[in-house]
């Protein structure tokens, strides 16, 4: 292959592929704040600890990978419904600096307890055979995991843009971040939305979790150390918007991709400056209300 | 009858006074005890413990006992703040650990202030031991592993050419600038130098690596943090298949971590490391040590090379005990027991330059194989003996000051 | 105040109007309450003279924190980096001191003060024509790529190893730095002192009283004309050049500085200790930044892994019950007894 377009196809592939994990652990987290308004900034503990179930499926139970990834997104989500209903119910009201408090503390408190329960020392998880290596199309090879990721992330968008697009309860999610009060007027339960919302975000992010295994290693600090990327893709896109998400996280993961490898010495810049020069033309993000 | 009992007072106490009196020895112990790289210092911690569970008679009737504090984040001021308490308040009488450069660095005025010997059983920046002459360091200096890894690679291993690739941060800037220069010495040439962004996030290293790949060097040495950095580089190495495509991984032991070894899976099979331990040196100590070390933490749990450094740090400190019989409380006479100070731990013969008060010890050049067992593992190819800081023999940029 | 029981309606307006009137004109004087913080803050320097360093770090936090106060409690502008101009008050004195021989340390201060301030200026100037989450984020951002460039030109900052050995000359060329850090605490409470004597003056002023303005209701501080983005890039200005002395100090209590005080754990760190406090009541920085780091270095003495868990329950239980931050608490508390005391 020819060399620029070789680069080319590889920054796009990588890209892509660091996408799709910003884009399936931060949806969750665009849908909450521009359904419910609420800052969860514990939403980086549920990503962690989906990664940690897995750990310990795979590991201690024995169960393969991709089982593993499922039982443990369905597992958090369901967790984290008594956190909606008890903790975090109270305080839709409050300041978004009154959630950011909690949000932290539960985020502290999470760190702690799960260095207890695992130690600090990094995990990793074991991969089934088909998912190690290459996959060869003949002209160049792409390591199989990415492009699992890839394949993973458009079934999910799929499924994800269907229910929102096509069914009823998309519907009721989207007139209810348009306008709660409408919404709740023509009769759609937006307590009871919150809570489904909210747990299949906290699923989704959990699912983006034990996909960050493979890519970044897991401690009980993962938590804390990727949510200001979760933000940022956030922000970018535009709180609630499932469109904006995506496309902040191709932007977002190409950009950088492509930052650190024509650029190395500043490649982390680029994700900050892209973010800095969207949001100075459209303040509320690609897809996002004003 | 009264001369019975003077003469039995006298006696008793002239045996009185010539009994050792019973110390008890503080130590203060200064790691990285949580937060993002809670793993090294207890890596560390892990090893001090288990010196002292299982030599705590070597020393009676003195006893030791370990004042641990939480290091902080690598800013250096929660360490100063953590360690000057610990000689003010806590009246601690050696101080002991430091995972971080900053932390040593923004200690050095206070310990020379203070008269306070201090170990270093981690921090790695080379000229640290300049900065105070109360410091001695029992771990490493980037160049120690790094430097020799440079006329290696060119002489032994063949790389003609090599690109360097580090995480954007002193230690990583260090090691590089040791390799290309032991490199460059031998006769190679480095083709190209990436920064892998910042240390506090493990990134994505396939951009970094695809770029290197296109370049096709013979060799890439790789520095970063030990831990889940370590193991990102073996993934990114694997999946972009880069030893088909002819271009051979090597790097500070830092790049497999013993602990992290069997999760890297074949990727790592064939990469040369040089370093001043391995789970699988052969030697006397060693073998008790990871003997141990299972016992105490279980078969699942792996020392490393941060580990080895614990254990002979206490080691060291055990020793000084033995030779002032307790009487830790002469900084400078610490210092001067420290000076020279020589033992055959886990990594081999350790031995304080009396003259740099940083440590010498043995380079082994590691190949990661796979045993007979399945299990991967790590042969020495080679041996360099009582290898010194170069950054200070050669007078290096601040190792000259 | 007499409590009368008849309802004769044109007593009753012009009662509580004396009262409304009386109110304002009295409230910027210094109660006898105030004094209390620094009675304690001077007690502490007696009755713990061998945690005066950790008390020095305390106080930079408080005066920290005070400067975040003023932009986040006052005029209600949420930023996630303020840690920049704390990183830039603390390079200013480092590179000052390890680079152009500048070891003078009061003067540092003011030098950290104008720097800063100068920076927070120009961003405030572009950044404050937004809210919200994007501010947020632009803030953020900026912060993060000011560490960035430190990175980049680790040949001026040292990068994360820092500038190593500052020395500073004794204060007023007399008193000089001790291992116990008697000296920087006084400097320390006294920089602080001043400095909240100046922010106190602001906020009791006009500008303050249209900063609470903007900060309740901005739609309608346009309305009546008043010039919003001027007084925010105003304050702005001034929490920056604060941040950067407190950022100086940081730098000569520790004579030391490396790029991680440009960290957005220190942005986010600050925020929760003011929130924790209590914001926009000046003592709310005192309490929550005193609060957080006693109990932090408590906690991290007691279990050097797991004292985040501590911290965090902490946190939960501030926002749980204690809605207005802890100064809230006392406030009510002193309600409480006014009311007690009346009836």
């Amino acid at each position: 292959m020819p060399h620029v377009a070789n680069i080319a196809v590889s920054i796009l592939f990588d890209g892509l592929a660091y996408a799709m994990f910003l884009f399936i652990t931060s949806v969750g987290l665009s849908v909450t704040m521009g359904l419910m308004n609420f800052v969860n900034l514990a939403h980086g503990a549920f990503a962690m600890a989906g990664g940690y179930i897995v750990v310990t499926l795979t590991r201690t139970l024995g169960i393969d990978f991709v089982p593993s990834l499922i039982i443990a997104s369905v597992l958090v989500g369901i967790i984290s419904i008594p956190f909606e209903r008890g903790l975090y119910r109270r305080l839709y009201k409050a300041t978004d600096l009154e959630q950011v408090l909690l949000t932290i503390g539960l985020a502290f408190m999470a760190i702690a307890t799960f260095t207890y329960f695992y130690g600090p020392i990094p995990k990793s998880v074991p991969l089934p055979t088909w998912l190690q290596g290459d996959i060869n199309l003949g002209f160049r090879a792409f390591p199989s995991y990415r492009a699992f990721l890839i394949v993973l992330g458009v079934i999910l968008i799929v499924v994800l843009w269907y229910v929102f697009e096509r069914t009823n309860i998309g519907a009721k999610i989207r007139a209810a971040v348009d306008n709660r009060r409408m919404a709740e007027s023509v009769g759609i339960n937006v307590d009871r939305l919150f809570t489904l919302t909210f747990a299949v975000g906290s699923g989704l992010a959990a699912l983006g979790g034990g996909l960050a295994i493979q890519l970044f290693g897991l401690t009980p600090y993962f938590a804390v150390l990727y949510l200001v990327l979760f933000l940022i893709v956030v922000a970018v896109g535009g709180l609630g918007s499932l469109k904006g998400t995506l496309l902040a996280a191709l932007v977002l993961g190409v950009f950088d991709t492509a930052g650190k490898y024509l650029f190395a010495d500043a490649g982390g810049f680029f994700i900050y400056a892209v973010t800095v020069v969207v949001l100075l033309i459209k303040p509320a993000g690609f897809y996002g209300r004003e | 009858m009264q001369i019975f009992r003077w003469v039995g007072a006298a006696a008793l106490a002239l045996a009185v006074g010539g009994m050792a009196q019973a110390e008890t020895v503080k130590i203060g112990v200064v790691l990285s005890l949580s937060g993002a790289n809670a793993d090294l210092g207890h890596q560390i911690d892990k090893a001090f413990d288990l010196y002292v569970k299982l030599h705590a008679n070597d020393i009676a009737p003195h006893k030791v006992e370990l004042v641990k504090r939480d290091e902080g984040p690598p800013t250096g001021a929660q360490a100063k703040t953590v360690a000057t308490e610990l000689i003010t308040n806590d009246k601690v009488q050696i101080l002991a650990g430091f995972v971080f450069s900053p932390s040593a660095i923004a200690l050095a005025p206070v310990v020379t202030q203070a008269k306070m010997p201090m170990i270093i059983a981690n921090a790695g920046t080379a000229w640290i031991t300049n900065l105070s002459p109360y410091i001695a360091r029992l771990s490493f200096s980037m160049w120690h592993p790094a430097y020799p890894m440079g006329a290696y690679a060119f002489n032994t291993i063949g790389c003609k050419t090599a690109a360097v690739a580090y995480t954007d941060f002193p230690p990583g800037k260090d090691s590089t600038e040791a390799f290309v220069k032991g490199f460059e010495m031998a006769g190679g040439k480095v083709s190209m130098s990436i920064p892998l962004g910042s240390p506090v996030q493990v990134p994505d290293f396939t951009p970094f690596f695809q770029r290197i790949k296109d370049a096709h060097p013979d060799c890439m040495y790789v520095f970063i943090p030990s831990g889940a950095h370590a193991t990102g580089v073996m993934k990114a190495y694997g999946e972009l298949g880069m030893r088909k495509a002819g271009i051979k991984l090597i790097g500070p032991m830092d790049l497999v971590p013993d602990n992290k070894l069997q999760d890297m899976g074949d990727a790592a099979i064939g990469t040369i490391v040089m370093g001043h331990y391995a789970v699988d040196l052969d030697n006397p100590e060693n073998k008790a040590f990871l003997a141990a070390w299972h016992k105490e933490y279980g078969a699942d749990s792996y020392p490393d090379f941060m580990s080895a450094a614990g254990w002979d740090t206490m080691h060291a400190i055990f020793d000084t005990i033995k030779k002032l019989d307790g009487k830790m409380s002469d900084g400078a006479k610490v210092i001067d027991a420290l000076k020279g100070w020589s033992a055959d731990g886990p990594r081999g013969r350790v031995t304080i330059d009396p003259a740099t008060r940083d440590v010498v010890q043995d380079e082994h050049a590691i190949e990661v194989i796979r045993r007979p067992d399945g299990k991967l593992g790590e042969k020495v190819l080679g041996t360099t003996k009582a290898v010194k800081d170069e950054c200070k023999e050669l007078k290096i940029g601040r190792c000259g000051s | 105040m007499a409590v009368s029981n008849t309802m004769t309606a044109p007593a009753k307006p012009a009662a509580s109007r004396e009262e409304a009137a009386s109110f304002l004109i009295k409230r910027h004087r210094f109660r006898a309450a105030e004094a209390l913080p620094w009675l304690i803050a001077i007690a502490v320097y007696f009755i713990f003279p061998d945690r005066m360093t950790f008390g020095s770090q305390v106080l930079v936090m408080i005066m920290f924190a005070l400067s975040l106060d003023l932009i986040l409690g006052y005029a209600g502008i949420v930023t996630l980096g303020h840690a920049a101009f704390f990183g830039i008050g603390a390079y200013t004195v480092g590179l000052g001191a390890a680079k152009l021989g500048w070891t003078e340390p009061v003067s540092g201060l003011f030098a950290a003060a104008i720097v800063a301030g100068l920076v927070g200026f120009m961003t405030g100037w572009f950044l404050l024509r937004y809210r919200g989450l994007t501010l947020l984020m632009l803030t953020l951002a900026t912060a993060i790529m000011l560490q960035e460039a430190g990175n980049l030109r680790s040949d001026l900052s040292g990068g994360y190893d820092g500038l190593p050995g500052l020395t500073f000359d004794p204060l007023f060329g007399k008193f000089d730095y001790d291992l116990y850090g008697h000296t920087y605490y006084i400097y320390a409470l006294v920089a602080l002192a001043v400095v909240f004597y100046v922010v106190r003056r602001i906020v009791y002023s006009p500008f303050g009283a249209a900063l609470t303005g903007i900060r309740e209701n901005v739609r309608r501080m346009h309305a009546i004309g008043s010039p919003v983005h001027g007084r925010l890039v105003m304050v702005y200005t001034i929490a920056a050049a604060i941040a950067g002395i407190a950022g100086a100090l940081f730098t000569q209590t520790n004579a030391y500085v490396t790029l991680t005080v440009f960290d957005f754990d220190n942005s986010a760190k600050v925020m929760v200790m003011l929130i924790l406090g209590g914001t926009g009541r000046l003592y709310g920085a005192f309490l929550g930044a005193a609060v957080y780091m006693i109990l932090e270095d408590h906690l991290s003495k007691l279990s050097p892994t797991f004292w985040q868990f501590g911290i965090g329950l902490l946190l939960v239980l501030a926002v749980l019950f204690a809605r207005r931050g802890l100064m809230g608490l006392i406030e009510d508390a002193a309600k409480f007894v006014a009311k007690r005391r009346q009836s």
